[in-house]
């Protein structure tokens, strides 16, 4: 199976590699995924006071596919909005990266990998976490 | 040094050029059907088929009326199977095995299964053999076949197959053996190592792809396997179907290559096997898959914890390896095999096969050493369970959302 030119990219060149402080309250954190499953994701967001993500950083266990979905979500995440950024869904990533049908889960675990860290964040401020309506697996 | 290096001799091997010298006459010149009893032109094909036939019996210690052309080693694993369940199923109906098996041979079983078969299938040890006083234990009176390869595609553990042919016998079963992997890399002899049936395949020893052939016994005992392929009964009538000439004698030659070359191939390769797997060892938390001891001198399978197989081989787009990483294949599911060994599934996951060959040079294995070194440093600074693991968090500790 060959790769596209943009998850080529991403993998070669990942952005945002790295890690937040995640004692930080300003610091939301989403680790989804499962060793066993092979793959995991680690993703990052440092928001301020206007509730704008000014920094996205991950880390991913995986195949070359769930590399690139992360680091482009990190790309896509700085500077949106928190409510902008829950509006990230799946298939823009997968349209964006040209993921082949057997690579769709590691674009529904980037999108997961954000709404975790989004509700890591809310969480530590005293928010409710908001429930994900889509159901992926 | 010709970039990508390929290290993935147990799926194919590049064909010797020596094996397609001989071959061209058979595509054009020498074009006869060799079972055209009439004329020069099938006298001079079936000459071809009968030198060949010579060359590749006494690879394996046989004699030439014992081995039956196939179109590869699949259809020799399902014309034993198969074929041995049709002939002695009136004797029992009993076929013992192992799960590490190629699926050529247990999704034969799986078939004979639904014909009435029982299959027993082994489990194996942690270093990928299969216990013989389990073997033992499963034999019964129904007992007609024991098929237990010779040595794994994936891992490369070769298994003691005297001890399991001379269970077999003791108990009056055949003993079939996939040996795809094991022939013209050791020595394998069918009478030593008392083998009844034996698969095996041109396209893993340097000859061409689409065709193989199955060893028979034909005496002590004379064994019968019932065509599963009807026509005008080829292969003393156990394989229908003209044969494929220019094949067969790449096939022939491919052995008689392997015959000269085997011993002196084979030290080299694990000379070179062991350098490779010495510096990859080398990295931390990397393990080597199946038993050291017993196994075939080309193969080394590599776990390289915390990083994932498919990632890790488009890191390394210099090298052509396999992976056990289920995103390797279809299923999403990792290696059956390794996971029989009882290698947790992140270990399957992150684990590498590395297949040299012939053609292997040292200069390659030193820059595929250096390749994969860079991969596993690069990869593992992307990944967070490198990154828990070295601060000291437990893994297993943690509850992952299975996904």
């Amino acid at each position: 199976m060959a790769y596209s030119d943009k998850v080529i990219d991403h993998y070669t060149n990942p952005r945002n590699v790295g890690t937040l402080d995640k004692s930080s309250h300003k610091v939301g954190t989403g680790l989804v995924g499962a060793p066993e499953c092979g793959d995991v994701m680690r993703l990052q967001i440092e928001v301020n006071d206007e509730n704008v993500i000014t920094d996205a950083k991950f880390k991913t266990f995986g195949c070359g596919s769930a590399i690139a979905s992360s680091s482009l979500a990190t790309e896509w995440l700085k500077g949106k909005s928190i409510d902008d950024a829950m509006k990230i869904d799946n298939m823009d990533i997968v349209e964006e990266l040209a993921l082949p049908p057997v690579k769709i889960h590691c674009s529904v675990l980037a999108e997961d990998a954000i709404k975790a860290a989004i509700n890591d964040y809310r969480v530590k401020n005293g928010l409710s976490p908001i429930e994900t309506a889509k159901a992926h697996h | 040094m010709n970039l990508p290096i390929y290290l993935d001799n147990n799926a194919t091997t590049p064909m010797d050029p020596r094996v397609l010298d001989v071959m061209i006459p058979y595509f054009t010149q020498k074009f006869g059907n060799a079972a055209s009893r009439n004329h020069a032109f099938g006298w001079v094909a079936e000459e071809g088929v009968d030198y060949a036939r010579e060359q590749v019996a006494r690879l394996i210690g046989a004699s030439e009326k014992e081995i039956i052309f196939t179109s590869g080693a699949t259809e020799a694993d399902n014309l034993a199977i198969k074929g041995v369940f049709e002939m002695y199923k009136d004797k029992g109906n009993h076929i013992i095995t192992a799960v590490t098996e190629h699926k050529a041979v247990l999704d034969a079983c799986k078939h004979i299964e639904k014909l009435g078969a029982r299959v027993t299938y082994l489990p194996v040890k942690e270093d990928g053999l299969i216990d013989l006083a389990e073997l033992e234990a499963a034999m019964s009176k129904e007992t007609i076949l024991v098929s237990i390869m010779y040595g794994n595609n994936e891992i490369g553990v070769i298994q003691p197959v005297k001890e399991i042919s001379a269970i077999a016998h003791k108990y009056g079963a055949l003993f079939m053996t996939d040996a795809t992997q094991a022939v013209g890399k050791i020595p394998v002899d069918v009478n030593t190592d008392g083998i009844d049936l034996l698969a095996f395949t041109a396209h893993k020893i340097y000859g061409p792809k689409g065709v193989g052939a199955l060893y028979v016994r034909r005496k002590g005992p004379r064994v019968k396997v019932t065509a599963q392929m009807d026509g005008g009964g080829h292969e003393r009538g156990m394989r229908s179907g003209t044969l494929n000439v220019p094949g067969i004698v790449g096939f022939g030659k491919a052995c008689e290559l392997c015959f000269q070359e085997m011993e002196s191939e084979a030290k080299r390769l694990s000379a070179l096997r062991e350098r490779l797997q010495t510096s990859l060892l080398e990295l931390e938390e990397s393990y080597a898959n199946g038993n050291q001891e017993h196994r075939l001198p080309h193969v080394a399978n590599i776990s390289f914890k915390y990083v994932e197989g498919e990632g890790l081989m488009m890191a390394m787009k210099d090298l052509a390896v396999s992976s056990g990483s289920a995103c390797t294949s279809a299923s999403l599911e990792p290696s059956y095999v390794l996971k029989s060994l009882g290698l947790s599934d992140d270990l399957a996951h992150s684990s590498i096969r590395f297949g040299l060959g012939r053609f292997t040079t040292d200069e390659e294995v030193d820059h595929a050493i250096a390749v994969t070194k860079k991969a596993v440093t690069h990869l593992r600074e992307l990944s967070p369970l490198w990154e828990m693991f070295k601060e000291g968090i437990d893994l297993s500790k943690i509850e992952w959302a299975e996904h």
